[in-house]
């Protein structure tokens, strides 16, 4: 039971995070609840077809189909949190002002809804597929699911959840005008992270080979595996021991999300000129 | 609304080009000097419980899983993750190691304990 709550808790824990600052972010679009609940589900069945097929799965690309399987999701949420960065930058402010007055609104609001959605999407296949394999194998072990792991599963999914709410709630504090900037940013670390993450995977299959020295070592100060290390590995993409690809491709999303939010935003409104 | 939609368009067309590319540029051919080691799962034990590689070269580690029930093959120390379903075989790459002392485990299954030592 302890087992299973664990698991449970620490993978709901982990998209529940990135759920949480979704839900955040889209505070007050209307529809968002339906499109980040049509994620999660969508999560779920995608997590048990994973699952379902991991043995086939492992066995692709010379037995490495588990890691390009892994840095293609991270990869395509990566491209779809910077999209929502890029078009926020540039429709954010006219969204806000027009989000009562009608349905062009809405429509052009899904469809960064809809990126979101995706992204929701994978942070819950990822973490559900490892729930699902570890509640089976279990389950099967024992001849059949038992009541300790129900009950062990159920209070790890309700405590993750918590965490999700805590989230969204403490982001929802900010005040409006800021939330904006919060959340791109909160966005920007996501995707920088996950693109980190992909190259760890391809790292691990040995597709990625270069650079593969690490830069420096902060094990002694946070474990990227402790909670706290967990957290901010989801968050930021903490890790202790990161390599110099990492490190690169990090900076490198940064950059690149950094500088089209720049490009593609609105030109201030008719200023005045000053010089 | 043309230009939105382009916008859109040129937006995604950079970021899958800077991640192909960033990848690309990334992949080079190793020189043969893969250190590779075995391992077993079997009883929830690791046989051998500890592995030996020399430092400063890169490790590949296969794993088989005799298990009755799916394992995920795992360490913080040397960075890796992967699910073994049962009867499978699976290899991870492990970077060039500093000497030391570094510990893997079964992450479905934490009394499942071994080690890997670089002298």
């Amino acid at each position: 039971m302890l087992a299973a709550l664990l698991i449970v808790f620490r993978e709901v824990f982990e998209a529940g995070l990135i759920v949480g600052i979704i839900m955040a972010v889209t505070a007050g679009v209307p529809g968002r609840g339906l499109w980040v609940s049509a994620g999660v589900a969508a999560g779920v069945i995608g997590a048990c077809v994973v699952a379902l097929f991991t043995g086939g799965l492992s066995q692709l690309f010379g037995g490495s189909g588990q890691e390009v399987f892994n840095a293609g999701i991270l990869a395509f949420a990566v491209i779809m949190l910077t999209w929502h960065n890029v078009w926020m930058a540039r429709h954010g402010r006219e969204l806000a002002a027009e989000l009562k007055a009608a349905g062009e609104a809405v429509v052009a609001g899904s469809k960064s809804l809809a990126a979101l959605a995706v992204v929701v999407a994978i942070a819950v296949l990822r973490e559900g597929s490892e729930v699902v394999l570890f509640l089976y194998g279990v389950a099967a072990a024992q001849g059949g699911a038992s009541w300790g792991m129900a009950v062990g599963g159920c209070i790890g999914l309700v405590l993750g959840s918590l965490v999700c709410l805590a989230t969204y709630l403490g982001l929802v504090t900010i005040p409006a005008r800021y939330l904006f900037a919060v959340t791109s940013t909160l966005i920007a670390f996501l995707a920088a992270g996950l693109a980190a993450q992909a190259i760890a995977f391809l790292q691990q299959a040995a597709i990625v080979t270069a650079l593969d020295e690490t830069v420096w070592d902060t094990s002694w100060l946070l474990r990227d595996s402790s909670l706290l290390g967990r957290a901010l590995h989801t968050l930021i993409g903490y890790v202790d021991q990161p390599t110099a690809m990492q490190l690169i491709v990090y900076a490198a999303t940064l950059a690149t999300i950094v500088v089209l939010m720049k490009l593609f935003s609105i030109p201030p409104q008719r200023r005045p000129q000053t010089a | 609304m043309n230009v939105g939609g382009r916008t859109r368009i040129a937006a995604c067309l950079a970021a899958a080009m800077l991640t192909g590319a960033t990848i690309c540029c990334a992949v080079a051919a190793r020189a043969d000097d893969t250190v590779s080691l075995s391992v077993t799962l079997k009883d929830h034990q690791f046989q051998p419980a500890e592995l030996h590689a020399p430092a400063g070269k890169p490790i590949a580690i296969h794993v088989k899983n005799l298990n009755t029930i799916v394992s995920e093959f795992e360490s913080g120390d040397l960075h890796f993750e992967k699910i073994v379903p049962v009867g499978s075989n699976a290899i991870v790459h492990v970077r060039p190691l500093q000497p030391g002392r570094y510990n893997f485990y079964d992450d479905f299954h934490h009394a499942t304990q071994g080690y890997l030592v670089v002298p």
